[in-house]
Protein backbone atom coordinates (compact mmCIF):
# COMPACT_ATOMS: atom_id res chain seq x y z
CA UNK A 1 0.00 0.00 0.00
CA UNK A 2 1.21 3.46 -0.85
CA UNK A 3 -0.81 6.68 -0.87
CA UNK A 4 0.68 9.93 -2.12
CA UNK A 5 -1.49 12.87 -1.08
CA UNK A 6 -1.40 16.64 -1.50
CA UNK A 7 -3.56 18.88 0.68
CA UNK A 8 -3.71 22.51 -0.45
CA UNK A 9 -5.63 25.64 0.49
CA UNK A 10 -5.34 28.98 2.24
CA UNK A 11 -3.10 29.39 5.27
CA UNK A 12 -5.24 29.07 8.40
CA UNK A 13 -7.66 26.50 6.96
CA UNK A 14 -5.98 23.71 8.88
CA UNK A 15 -4.23 22.25 5.84
CA UNK A 16 -0.99 21.42 7.66
CA UNK A 17 -2.74 20.05 10.74
CA UNK A 18 -5.03 17.85 8.64
CA UNK A 19 -1.91 16.40 7.04
CA UNK A 20 -0.31 15.97 10.44
CA UNK A 21 -3.30 14.04 11.81
CA UNK A 22 -3.27 11.82 8.72
CA UNK A 23 0.45 11.17 9.17
CA UNK A 24 0.03 10.39 12.88
CA UNK A 25 -2.86 8.04 12.03
CA UNK A 26 -0.57 6.19 9.61
CA UNK A 27 2.03 5.98 12.38
CA UNK A 28 -0.58 4.33 14.64
CA UNK A 29 -0.88 1.58 12.00
CA UNK A 30 2.88 1.16 11.88
CA UNK A 31 3.10 2.56 8.36
CA UNK A 32 6.02 4.57 7.01
CA UNK A 33 4.94 8.21 6.84
CA UNK A 34 6.30 11.48 5.54
CA UNK A 35 4.85 14.99 5.93
CA UNK A 36 6.46 17.84 4.02
CA UNK A 37 4.89 21.30 4.27
CA UNK A 38 5.28 24.51 2.38
CA UNK A 39 6.62 26.74 5.12
CA UNK A 40 7.35 30.36 5.93
CA UNK A 41 5.24 33.36 4.91
CA UNK A 42 2.94 31.05 2.92
CA UNK A 43 1.61 29.64 6.17
CA UNK A 44 0.19 32.99 7.21
CA UNK A 45 -2.64 33.84 4.85
CA UNK A 46 -1.12 32.81 1.53
CA UNK A 47 -1.53 29.43 -0.08
CA UNK A 48 -0.38 26.52 2.07
CA UNK A 49 0.14 22.94 1.06
CA UNK A 50 1.48 19.73 2.51
CA UNK A 51 2.56 16.46 0.91
CA UNK A 52 1.68 13.38 2.97
CA UNK A 53 2.85 9.89 2.06
CA UNK A 54 1.65 6.71 3.79
CA UNK A 55 3.39 3.53 2.74
CA UNK A 56 4.16 -0.04 3.78
CA UNK A 57 7.69 0.39 2.47
CA UNK A 58 10.54 2.84 2.97
CA UNK A 59 9.60 6.21 1.44
CA UNK A 60 12.04 7.69 -1.06
CA UNK A 61 11.21 11.29 -1.97
CA UNK A 62 9.10 13.46 0.35
CA UNK A 63 8.71 15.82 -2.63
CA UNK A 64 6.45 14.60 -5.46
CA UNK A 65 5.34 15.69 -8.91
CA UNK A 66 2.09 13.69 -9.04
CA UNK A 67 -0.39 12.45 -6.51
CA UNK A 68 -2.92 9.65 -5.92
CA UNK A 69 -5.20 12.05 -4.06
CA UNK A 70 -5.44 15.85 -4.11
CA UNK A 71 -7.50 17.64 -1.46
CA UNK A 72 -8.17 21.15 -2.71
CA UNK A 73 -9.58 23.92 -0.56
CA UNK A 74 -9.33 27.01 -2.79
CA UNK A 75 -9.26 28.07 -6.42
CA UNK A 76 -5.52 28.82 -6.79
CA UNK A 77 -4.72 25.37 -5.38
CA UNK A 78 -7.16 23.73 -7.79
CA UNK A 79 -5.43 25.36 -10.73
CA UNK A 80 -2.02 24.35 -9.42
CA UNK A 81 -2.74 20.74 -8.47
CA UNK A 82 -5.52 19.46 -10.76
CA UNK A 83 -2.95 18.74 -13.50
CA UNK A 84 -0.81 16.86 -10.97
CA UNK A 85 -3.33 14.15 -10.05
CA UNK A 86 -2.32 10.76 -11.48
CA UNK A 87 -4.67 9.46 -14.20
CA UNK A 88 -7.37 7.46 -12.37
CA UNK A 89 -6.59 9.39 -9.18
CA UNK A 90 -8.94 11.28 -6.89
CA UNK A 91 -9.54 15.00 -6.47
CA UNK A 92 -11.60 16.20 -3.52
CA UNK A 93 -12.60 19.86 -3.33
CA UNK A 94 -14.67 22.09 -1.13
CA UNK A 95 -17.25 23.87 -3.29
CA UNK A 96 -16.98 27.06 -1.22
CA UNK A 97 -15.23 29.74 -3.28
CA UNK A 98 -14.61 27.48 -6.28
CA UNK A 99 -15.76 29.34 -9.41
CA UNK A 100 -14.19 26.95 -11.93
CA UNK A 101 -14.64 23.32 -10.84
CA UNK A 102 -12.24 20.58 -12.00
CA UNK A 103 -12.48 19.61 -15.66
CA UNK A 104 -10.35 16.51 -16.15
CA UNK A 105 -12.20 13.38 -17.24
CA UNK A 106 -9.42 10.89 -16.50
CA UNK A 107 -9.67 11.42 -12.74
CA UNK A 108 -12.53 11.06 -10.25
CA UNK A 109 -13.70 14.35 -8.73
CA UNK A 110 -15.60 14.63 -5.46
CA UNK A 111 -17.17 17.66 -3.88
CA UNK A 112 -17.49 18.14 -0.15
CA UNK A 113 -19.18 21.28 1.15
CA UNK A 114 -17.31 21.14 4.40
CA UNK A 115 -17.17 24.89 5.01
CA UNK A 116 -20.97 25.18 4.80
CA UNK A 117 -21.44 22.12 7.00
CA UNK A 118 -18.98 23.44 9.57
CA UNK A 119 -20.80 26.80 9.72
CA UNK A 120 -24.17 25.01 10.01
CA UNK A 121 -22.90 22.92 12.89
CA UNK A 122 -21.58 26.10 14.47
CA UNK A 123 -18.07 24.73 14.50
CA UNK A 124 -15.87 26.28 11.86
CA UNK A 125 -12.72 24.91 13.46
CA UNK A 126 -13.76 21.34 12.69
CA UNK A 127 -13.77 22.20 8.97
CA UNK A 128 -10.61 20.24 8.20
CA UNK A 129 -11.89 17.19 10.10
CA UNK A 130 -15.02 17.15 7.91
CA UNK A 131 -12.79 17.11 4.84
CA UNK A 132 -10.67 14.34 6.37
CA UNK A 133 -13.85 12.33 6.93
CA UNK A 134 -14.69 12.69 3.24
CA UNK A 135 -11.24 11.42 2.29
CA UNK A 136 -11.49 8.39 4.57
CA UNK A 137 -14.91 7.47 3.13
CA UNK A 138 -13.39 7.33 -0.36
CA UNK A 139 -10.00 5.88 0.49
CA UNK A 140 -10.01 4.09 3.84
CA UNK A 141 -6.21 4.31 4.05
CA UNK A 142 -6.39 4.36 7.86
CA UNK A 143 -9.17 3.33 10.23
CA UNK A 144 -11.28 5.84 12.16
CA UNK A 145 -9.85 4.30 15.31
CA UNK A 146 -6.30 5.12 14.19
CA UNK A 147 -7.34 8.67 13.33
CA UNK A 148 -8.71 9.17 16.82
CA UNK A 149 -5.50 7.75 18.30
CA UNK A 150 -3.48 9.99 15.96
CA UNK A 151 -5.52 13.01 17.01
CA UNK A 152 -4.96 12.18 20.65
CA UNK A 153 -1.23 12.06 20.01
CA UNK A 154 -1.03 15.29 18.04
CA UNK A 155 -3.31 17.34 20.32
CA UNK A 156 -2.03 18.67 23.63
CA UNK A 157 -3.80 17.01 26.58
CA UNK A 158 -5.73 20.16 27.51
CA UNK A 159 -7.56 19.84 24.17
CA UNK A 160 -8.51 16.17 24.57
CA UNK A 161 -12.05 17.18 25.54
CA UNK A 162 -12.46 18.22 21.88
CA UNK A 163 -11.95 14.66 20.61
CA UNK A 164 -15.67 13.68 20.45
CA UNK A 165 -16.46 16.85 18.50
CA UNK A 166 -13.72 15.98 15.98
CA UNK A 167 -15.02 12.44 15.61
CA UNK A 168 -18.49 13.85 14.92
CA UNK A 169 -17.01 16.11 12.22
CA UNK A 170 -15.22 13.17 10.55
CA UNK A 171 -18.50 11.20 10.47
CA UNK A 172 -20.27 14.24 9.02
CA UNK A 173 -17.68 14.41 6.24
CA UNK A 174 -18.17 10.74 5.42
CA UNK A 175 -21.87 11.49 5.04
CA UNK A 176 -21.76 14.57 2.80
CA UNK A 177 -19.06 13.82 0.24
CA UNK A 178 -20.43 13.42 -3.30
CA UNK A 179 -19.00 12.36 -6.63
CA UNK A 180 -19.12 14.98 -9.38
CA UNK A 181 -19.66 13.47 -12.82
CA UNK A 182 -17.82 15.20 -15.61
CA UNK A 183 -19.99 14.14 -18.54
CA UNK A 184 -19.64 16.10 -21.78
CA UNK B 1 8.48 14.61 14.48
CA UNK B 2 10.06 17.33 12.37
CA UNK B 3 13.75 17.04 11.55
CA UNK B 4 14.48 20.22 13.48
CA UNK B 5 12.60 19.02 16.58
CA UNK B 6 14.51 15.75 16.45
CA UNK B 7 17.86 17.58 16.61
CA UNK B 8 16.74 19.18 19.89
CA UNK B 9 15.45 15.94 21.44
CA UNK B 10 18.54 14.00 20.36
CA UNK B 11 20.86 16.62 21.87
CA UNK B 12 19.12 16.47 25.25
CA UNK B 13 19.11 12.67 25.22
CA UNK B 14 22.73 12.41 24.16
CA UNK B 15 23.86 14.32 27.24
CA UNK B 16 24.57 17.72 25.67
CA UNK B 17 25.68 20.35 28.17
CA UNK B 18 24.68 23.45 26.28
CA UNK B 19 22.99 24.96 23.24
CA UNK B 20 23.61 28.55 22.17
CA UNK B 21 21.75 29.99 19.22
CA UNK B 22 19.95 32.79 17.51
CA UNK B 23 16.68 32.19 15.66
CA UNK B 24 16.47 32.05 11.86
CA UNK B 25 14.06 30.26 9.48
CA UNK B 26 14.02 27.36 8.57
CA UNK B 27 15.64 26.03 11.74
CA UNK B 28 13.98 27.98 14.56
CA UNK B 29 12.17 24.85 15.81
CA UNK B 30 15.50 23.57 17.17
CA UNK B 31 15.71 26.25 19.87
CA UNK B 32 11.91 26.40 20.24
CA UNK B 33 11.81 22.68 21.03
CA UNK B 34 14.71 23.02 23.48
CA UNK B 35 12.92 25.90 25.24
CA UNK B 36 9.70 23.81 25.41
CA UNK B 37 11.53 20.80 26.80
CA UNK B 38 13.33 22.89 29.49
CA UNK B 39 16.28 20.46 29.81
CA UNK B 40 17.89 22.77 32.43
CA UNK B 41 15.23 21.41 34.82
CA UNK B 42 15.97 17.76 34.01
CA UNK B 43 19.44 16.97 32.65
CA UNK B 44 20.93 20.34 33.54
CA UNK B 45 21.59 21.24 29.88
CA UNK B 46 21.78 24.99 29.33
CA UNK B 47 19.77 26.55 26.48
CA UNK B 48 20.53 30.17 25.73
CA UNK B 49 19.33 32.57 23.07
CA UNK B 50 22.36 34.73 22.41
CA UNK B 51 22.26 38.32 21.16
CA UNK B 52 23.62 37.26 17.76
CA UNK B 53 25.07 34.35 15.83
CA UNK B 54 28.58 35.67 16.53
CA UNK B 55 27.90 35.67 20.27
CA UNK B 56 26.43 32.15 20.06
CA UNK B 57 29.44 30.60 18.31
CA UNK B 58 31.82 32.24 20.79
CA UNK B 59 29.75 30.87 23.68
CA UNK B 60 30.22 27.48 22.04
CA UNK B 61 33.98 28.16 21.92
CA UNK B 62 33.89 28.91 25.64
CA UNK B 63 31.84 25.84 26.52
CA UNK B 64 33.99 23.59 24.33
CA UNK B 65 37.12 25.01 26.00
CA UNK B 66 35.75 23.61 29.26
CA UNK B 67 35.44 20.17 27.66
CA UNK B 68 31.64 20.44 27.57
CA UNK B 69 29.37 18.89 24.95
CA UNK B 70 28.10 22.10 23.33
CA UNK B 71 26.36 23.02 20.11
CA UNK B 72 24.80 25.75 18.04
CA UNK B 73 22.52 25.81 15.02
CA UNK B 74 21.58 28.31 12.35
CA UNK B 75 20.77 28.64 8.68
CA UNK B 76 22.98 29.85 5.84
CA UNK B 77 23.27 33.64 6.52
CA UNK B 78 23.73 32.92 10.23
CA UNK B 79 26.32 30.23 9.52
CA UNK B 80 28.33 32.77 7.50
CA UNK B 81 28.50 34.91 10.63
CA UNK B 82 29.83 31.94 12.62
CA UNK B 83 32.76 31.20 10.30
CA UNK B 84 35.33 33.12 12.33
CA UNK B 85 34.40 31.17 15.43
CA UNK B 86 34.56 27.87 13.56
CA UNK B 87 38.07 28.65 12.26
CA UNK B 88 39.17 29.58 15.80
CA UNK B 89 37.75 26.30 17.14
CA UNK B 90 39.56 24.32 14.44
CA UNK B 91 42.76 26.20 15.35
CA UNK B 92 42.30 25.63 19.07
CA UNK B 93 41.27 21.98 18.42
CA UNK B 94 37.95 22.23 20.20
CA UNK B 95 35.09 19.72 19.86
CA UNK B 96 31.67 21.17 19.02
CA UNK B 97 28.57 20.44 16.98
CA UNK B 98 27.25 23.03 14.52
CA UNK B 99 23.99 22.51 12.63
CA UNK B 100 23.28 24.30 9.33
CA UNK B 101 19.71 23.95 8.01
CA UNK B 102 20.54 25.52 4.65
CA UNK B 103 18.36 28.04 2.82
CA UNK B 104 18.79 29.75 -0.51
CA UNK B 105 21.43 32.46 -0.89
CA UNK B 106 23.55 34.43 -1.50
CA UNK B 107 22.97 37.18 1.03
CA UNK B 108 19.73 37.00 2.96
CA UNK B 109 18.38 35.08 -0.03
CA UNK B 110 15.23 33.10 0.69
CA UNK B 111 13.90 30.93 3.50
CA UNK B 112 13.29 27.99 1.14
CA UNK B 113 15.61 24.93 1.02
CA UNK B 114 19.02 24.93 -0.68
CA UNK B 115 22.34 23.08 -0.66
CA UNK B 116 24.44 26.02 -1.77
CA UNK B 117 26.66 26.03 1.34
CA UNK B 118 28.54 22.88 0.28
CA UNK B 119 31.71 24.76 -0.71
CA UNK B 120 31.59 26.93 2.39
CA UNK B 121 31.36 23.86 4.61
CA UNK B 122 33.77 21.36 3.09
CA UNK B 123 36.35 23.76 1.63
CA UNK B 124 36.60 25.83 4.81
CA UNK B 125 34.29 28.84 5.11
CA UNK B 126 36.61 30.40 7.64
CA UNK B 127 40.27 31.23 7.14
CA UNK B 128 43.26 28.92 7.43
CA UNK B 129 44.11 25.34 6.53
CA UNK B 130 41.39 23.55 8.43
CA UNK B 131 38.82 20.86 7.79
CA UNK B 132 35.48 20.27 9.43
CA UNK B 133 33.86 16.83 9.56
CA UNK B 134 30.57 17.26 7.67
CA UNK B 135 27.55 14.97 8.04
CA UNK B 136 24.67 15.15 5.55
CA UNK B 137 21.49 13.55 6.92
CA UNK B 138 18.88 12.49 4.34
CA UNK B 139 16.08 11.56 6.75
CA UNK B 140 14.59 12.63 10.04
CA UNK B 141 16.07 9.46 11.57
CA UNK B 142 19.55 10.51 10.45
CA UNK B 143 19.03 13.94 12.01
CA UNK B 144 18.85 12.11 15.36
CA UNK B 145 21.64 9.68 14.54
CA UNK B 146 23.99 12.42 13.35
CA UNK B 147 23.66 14.42 16.57
CA UNK B 148 25.05 11.41 18.43
CA UNK B 149 27.64 10.63 15.74
CA UNK B 150 28.59 14.30 15.47
CA UNK B 151 29.34 14.66 19.17
CA UNK B 152 31.27 11.36 19.15
CA UNK B 153 33.46 12.42 16.22
CA UNK B 154 33.98 15.92 17.62
CA UNK B 155 35.35 14.47 20.85
CA UNK B 156 37.28 11.68 19.15
CA UNK B 157 39.28 14.18 17.09
CA UNK B 158 38.89 17.44 19.07
CA UNK B 159 37.46 19.11 16.00
CA UNK B 160 34.28 20.97 15.10
CA UNK B 161 31.68 18.83 13.30
CA UNK B 162 28.88 20.18 11.12
CA UNK B 163 25.51 18.65 10.35
CA UNK B 164 24.77 20.06 6.89
CA UNK B 165 21.07 19.73 6.22
CA UNK B 166 18.40 21.89 4.61
CA UNK B 167 14.84 23.16 4.91
CA UNK B 168 13.38 19.97 3.41
CA UNK B 169 14.81 17.60 6.04
CA UNK B 170 14.46 20.21 8.81
CA UNK B 171 10.78 20.88 8.16
CA UNK B 172 9.56 17.41 7.21
CA UNK B 173 8.05 14.88 9.61
CA UNK B 174 8.90 11.18 9.56
CA UNK B 175 9.07 8.25 11.91
CA UNK B 176 12.07 8.40 14.23
CA UNK B 177 13.68 6.39 17.01
CA UNK B 178 15.45 8.75 19.41
CA UNK B 179 18.69 7.77 21.18
CA UNK B 180 18.45 6.39 24.71
CA UNK B 181 18.93 8.90 27.51
CA UNK B 182 22.51 9.03 28.74
CA UNK B 183 23.67 11.25 31.53
CA UNK B 184 25.79 14.34 30.95
CA UNK B 185 29.50 13.90 31.73
CA UNK B 186 30.44 14.77 35.30
CA UNK B 187 33.25 17.26 35.95
CA UNK B 188 35.48 14.38 37.14
CA UNK B 189 34.86 12.50 33.89
CA UNK B 190 35.67 15.58 31.80
CA UNK B 191 38.89 16.23 33.76
CA UNK B 192 39.92 12.65 33.06
CA UNK B 193 38.87 12.41 29.40
CA UNK B 194 39.68 16.01 28.36
CA UNK B 195 42.79 16.81 30.41
CA UNK B 196 43.22 19.97 28.28
CA UNK B 197 39.89 21.44 29.45
CA UNK B 198 39.97 24.76 31.33
CA UNK B 199 37.96 23.71 34.36
CA UNK B 200 40.11 25.35 37.04
CA UNK B 201 43.77 24.63 37.79
CA UNK B 202 44.79 22.13 40.47
CA UNK B 203 48.07 23.01 42.25
CA UNK B 204 50.00 20.10 40.70
CA UNK B 205 49.94 21.13 37.02
CA UNK B 206 50.60 24.08 34.76
CA UNK B 207 47.64 26.14 33.53
CA UNK B 208 45.72 24.83 30.51
CA UNK B 209 45.59 27.37 27.71
CA UNK B 210 43.04 27.19 24.89
CA UNK B 211 44.12 29.34 21.95
CA UNK B 212 44.58 29.30 18.22
CA UNK B 213 47.28 32.01 18.46
CA UNK B 214 50.94 31.11 18.01
CA UNK B 215 53.25 33.93 16.99
CA UNK B 216 56.29 31.67 16.54
CA UNK B 217 55.94 30.43 12.96
CA UNK B 218 58.08 27.37 13.62
CA UNK B 219 55.65 26.20 16.26
CA UNK B 220 52.65 27.31 14.15
CA UNK B 221 53.88 25.13 11.30
CA UNK B 222 54.18 22.20 13.69
CA UNK B 223 50.61 22.89 14.84
CA UNK B 224 49.44 22.87 11.23
CA UNK B 225 51.29 19.64 10.54
CA UNK B 226 49.57 18.11 13.54
CA UNK B 227 46.19 19.24 12.18
CA UNK B 228 46.98 17.80 8.75
CA UNK B 229 47.99 14.45 10.26
CA UNK B 230 44.68 14.42 12.11
CA UNK B 231 42.72 15.29 8.97
CA UNK B 232 44.44 12.47 7.10
CA UNK B 233 43.50 10.06 9.85
CA UNK B 234 39.86 11.24 9.70
CA UNK B 235 39.83 10.87 5.90
CA UNK B 236 41.07 7.30 6.24
CA UNK B 237 38.68 6.20 8.97
CA UNK B 238 35.45 8.14 8.97
CA UNK B 239 34.05 8.06 5.42
CA UNK B 240 30.34 7.16 5.29
CA UNK B 241 28.17 6.63 2.21
CA UNK B 242 25.18 4.64 0.97
CA UNK B 243 24.69 2.85 -2.37
CA UNK B 244 21.27 1.95 -3.78
CA UNK B 245 20.60 -0.09 -6.94
CA UNK B 246 24.27 0.23 -7.89
CA UNK B 247 25.18 -3.43 -8.59
CA UNK B 248 24.18 -3.48 -12.26
CA UNK B 249 24.12 0.30 -12.82
CA UNK B 250 25.23 1.83 -16.11
CA UNK B 251 24.58 5.32 -14.78
CA UNK B 252 24.98 6.77 -11.31
CA UNK B 253 23.23 9.67 -9.63
CA UNK B 254 25.41 11.16 -6.91
CA UNK B 255 23.46 13.30 -4.43
CA UNK B 256 23.39 14.11 -0.71
CA UNK B 257 20.68 15.03 1.80
CA UNK B 258 17.29 16.03 0.42
CA UNK B 259 18.54 15.85 -3.19
CA UNK B 260 19.39 12.19 -2.57
CA UNK B 261 15.84 11.46 -1.37
CA UNK B 262 14.36 13.07 -4.48
CA UNK B 263 16.89 11.28 -6.68
CA UNK B 264 16.02 7.96 -5.05
CA UNK B 265 12.48 8.33 -6.41
CA UNK B 266 13.93 9.33 -9.80
CA UNK B 267 15.93 6.08 -9.74
CA UNK B 268 12.71 4.11 -9.03
CA UNK B 269 11.00 5.81 -12.00
CA UNK B 270 14.02 5.28 -14.28
CA UNK B 271 14.24 1.59 -13.38
CA UNK B 272 10.55 1.19 -14.31
CA UNK B 273 11.54 2.51 -17.75
CA UNK B 274 14.45 0.12 -18.00
CA UNK B 275 17.23 2.63 -17.40
CA UNK B 276 19.92 0.99 -15.28
CA UNK B 277 20.72 3.75 -12.81
CA UNK B 278 21.87 3.63 -9.20
CA UNK B 279 22.16 6.17 -6.41
CA UNK B 280 25.40 6.93 -4.58
CA UNK B 281 24.82 9.05 -1.48
CA UNK B 282 27.80 10.53 0.38
CA UNK B 283 26.84 10.71 4.07
CA UNK B 284 30.11 12.39 5.08
CA UNK B 285 30.78 15.28 2.69
CA UNK B 286 34.16 15.76 4.31
CA UNK B 287 35.79 13.33 4.36
CA UNK B 288 34.43 12.69 0.86
CA UNK B 289 34.03 9.05 -0.32
CA UNK B 290 36.72 9.43 -3.01
CA UNK B 291 38.00 5.85 -3.17
CA UNK B 292 34.48 4.47 -3.19
CA UNK B 293 33.52 6.60 -6.19
CA UNK B 294 36.83 5.95 -7.93
CA UNK B 295 35.95 2.24 -7.83
CA UNK B 296 33.28 2.94 -10.48
CA UNK B 297 35.83 4.05 -13.10
CA UNK B 298 35.49 1.76 -16.11
CA UNK B 299 32.09 0.49 -15.01
CA UNK B 300 29.77 3.41 -15.86
CA UNK B 301 28.56 5.29 -18.89
CA UNK B 302 27.97 8.47 -16.93
CA UNK B 303 27.33 10.23 -13.64
CA UNK B 304 24.67 12.85 -12.89
CA UNK B 305 25.33 14.94 -9.79
CA UNK B 306 22.06 16.30 -8.40
CA UNK B 307 22.28 19.22 -5.96
CA UNK B 308 20.12 22.14 -4.83
CA UNK B 309 22.86 24.47 -6.08
CA UNK B 310 24.65 25.52 -9.26
CA UNK B 311 27.25 22.74 -9.14
CA UNK B 312 29.45 22.37 -6.07
CA UNK B 313 29.85 18.72 -5.02
CA UNK B 314 30.30 17.88 -8.72
CA UNK B 315 33.89 19.19 -8.41
CA UNK B 316 34.67 16.59 -5.75
CA UNK B 317 33.00 13.87 -7.81
CA UNK B 318 35.10 14.78 -10.86
CA UNK B 319 38.27 14.80 -8.74
CA UNK B 320 37.36 11.42 -7.27
CA UNK B 321 36.87 9.76 -10.67
CA UNK B 322 39.69 11.87 -12.18
CA UNK B 323 37.26 12.91 -14.95
CA UNK B 324 37.40 9.34 -16.30
CA UNK B 325 33.59 9.07 -16.24
CA UNK B 326 31.48 11.68 -18.11
CA UNK B 327 29.94 13.73 -15.29
CA UNK B 328 27.03 16.15 -15.62
CA UNK B 329 25.14 18.31 -13.15
CA UNK B 330 21.49 19.03 -12.46
CA UNK B 331 20.38 21.57 -9.90
CA UNK B 332 17.68 24.05 -9.01
CA UNK B 333 18.59 27.33 -7.37
CA UNK B 334 17.33 29.92 -4.96
CA UNK B 335 15.07 27.71 -2.85
CA UNK B 336 13.32 25.76 -5.63
CA UNK B 337 13.15 22.05 -4.83
CA UNK B 338 13.17 19.85 -7.95
CA UNK B 339 10.62 17.04 -8.30
CA UNK B 340 11.63 13.43 -9.07
CA UNK B 341 10.44 13.69 -12.70
CA UNK B 342 12.64 16.75 -13.27
CA UNK B 343 15.63 14.70 -12.12
CA UNK B 344 14.62 11.84 -14.41
CA UNK B 345 14.21 14.20 -17.37
CA UNK B 346 17.66 15.66 -16.69
CA UNK B 347 19.13 12.17 -16.43
CA UNK B 348 17.72 11.22 -19.80
CA UNK B 349 18.61 14.48 -21.51
CA UNK B 350 22.15 14.78 -20.24
CA UNK B 351 23.33 11.20 -20.16
CA UNK B 352 21.19 9.11 -22.49
CA UNK B 353 21.56 11.69 -25.26
CA UNK B 354 25.34 11.38 -25.04
CA UNK B 355 25.19 7.67 -25.72
CA UNK B 356 23.32 7.96 -29.00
Amino acid sequence: MKQEIIIAGFGGQGVLSMGKILAYSGLMENKEVSWFPSYGPEQRGGTANVTVILSDERISSPVLNEFDVAIILNQPSLEKFEPKVKPGGILIYDGYGIANPPKRKDIRAFRIDAMDAAVQEGNEKAFNMIVLGGLLKLVPMVTLESVMLGLKKSLPERHHKLLPMNEKAILKGMEIIQEVKNEK
Amino acid sequence: MKGNEVIAHAAIRYGADGYFGYPITPQSEIMETLMDEKPWETTGMIVLQAESEVAAINMVYGGAGCGKRVMTSSSSPGISLKQEGISYMAGAELPALIVNIMRGGPGLGTIQPSQADYFQTVKGGGHGDYKMITLAPASVQEMADHVALGFDLAFKYNNPVMILSDGVIGQMMEKVVLPEFRPRKTEEEIRKEQPWATLGKPKNRKPNIITSLELDSNIMEQNNNRFQTKYKQIAENEVLFEEMNCEDAEYLIVAFGSAARISQKAVELARQQGIKVGLFRPITLWPFPEKELAAYVGKLKGILVVELNAGQMIEDVKLAVECKIPTEHFGRLGGIVPTPDEVLTALKAKLEAKRS
